[in-house]
């Protein structure tokens, strides 16, 4: 398990690789990255995260214990990024490995529905028009309900 | 014991972290006292189902203990991801 939380960006396909290198008796590897979303105004100027550093790790390391023990899997990678980040910029990754991929896809679903609400990180939308906090969604709680 | 604010509740209290002497037994009772301070808590405290609180970095509920505890820490839903 590798958990890092950090402000500098990271290589998407440089982590993959290294990730997928490790494990070469896992048939699957599956990887999801989010992405900063520009507003539907089109005029989103940057995105602050704000984190609560300690309790983020605990909580990540909890997350993905759970999903160690849930699904047969190898290992499983998060990255999550804190500050200022612009459109387009690379927020967080997830990857799993594991020997089949119904538990790769399934555990790495599992990692981010928890990740979304149980992991202290708060947004802030930063445009022109002033400063917003994003707010949490009723669905991303009743996400976690099916697991 | 230190209390943290992160987010909004950070911004309507005006600190990030401060350190508070209290009797108060669970985090409820932590609440009250500090809404009786000054208005900016009153305000920040106003609808405690918009805040989440932890108490040593496990996420917890109003009701929970805080005898003993390091940290208490208040924000709002999460939104990481």
């Amino acid at each position: 398990m590798r958990i890092l939380v950090q402000s500098e960006p990271f290589d998407l396909g440089d982590e993959a690789k290294k990730f997928a290198s490790g494990h070469n008796n896992m048939g699957a590897i599956v990887t999801f990255t989010g992405v900063v979303r520009d507003l539907a105004r089109g005029d989103l100027d940057c995105m602050e995260i704000e984190h609560y550093p300690g309790m983020t790790e605990r909580a990540l390391e909890k997350i993905a214990r759970e999903a160690l023990a849930r699904w047969s899997l190898g290992d499983v990678l998060v990255i999550h990024r804190h500050g200022p980040l612009a459109p387009g910029d690379m927020i967080m990754m997830v990857a799993t490995a594991a020997p089949h991929r119904k538990d790769a896809f399934e555990a790495a679903e599992y990692l981010m529905d928890y990740l979304k609400s149980r992991a202290p990180f708060w947004k802030k939308e930063i445009s022109r028009d002033g400063a917003d906090w994003v707010a949490a969604k009723d669905e991303d709680e009743d996400a976690l309900t099916r697991w | 014991m230190d209390v943290l604010y992160f987010a909004w509740v950070r911004e309507r209290i005006g600190l990030p972290k401060e350190a508070v002497e209290t009797e108060a037994a669970t985090v409820s009772e932590l609440v009250e006292e500090l809404k009786a301070r000054e208005e900016r808590y009153a305000v920040a405290f106003g609808d405690l189902s918009a805040l989440r609180v932890a108490v040593d970095q496990e996420l917890t509920d109003f009701d929970a203990s805080i005898r003993g505890a390091r940290e208490v820490a208040f924000f709002p839903p999460m939104t990481g991801g």
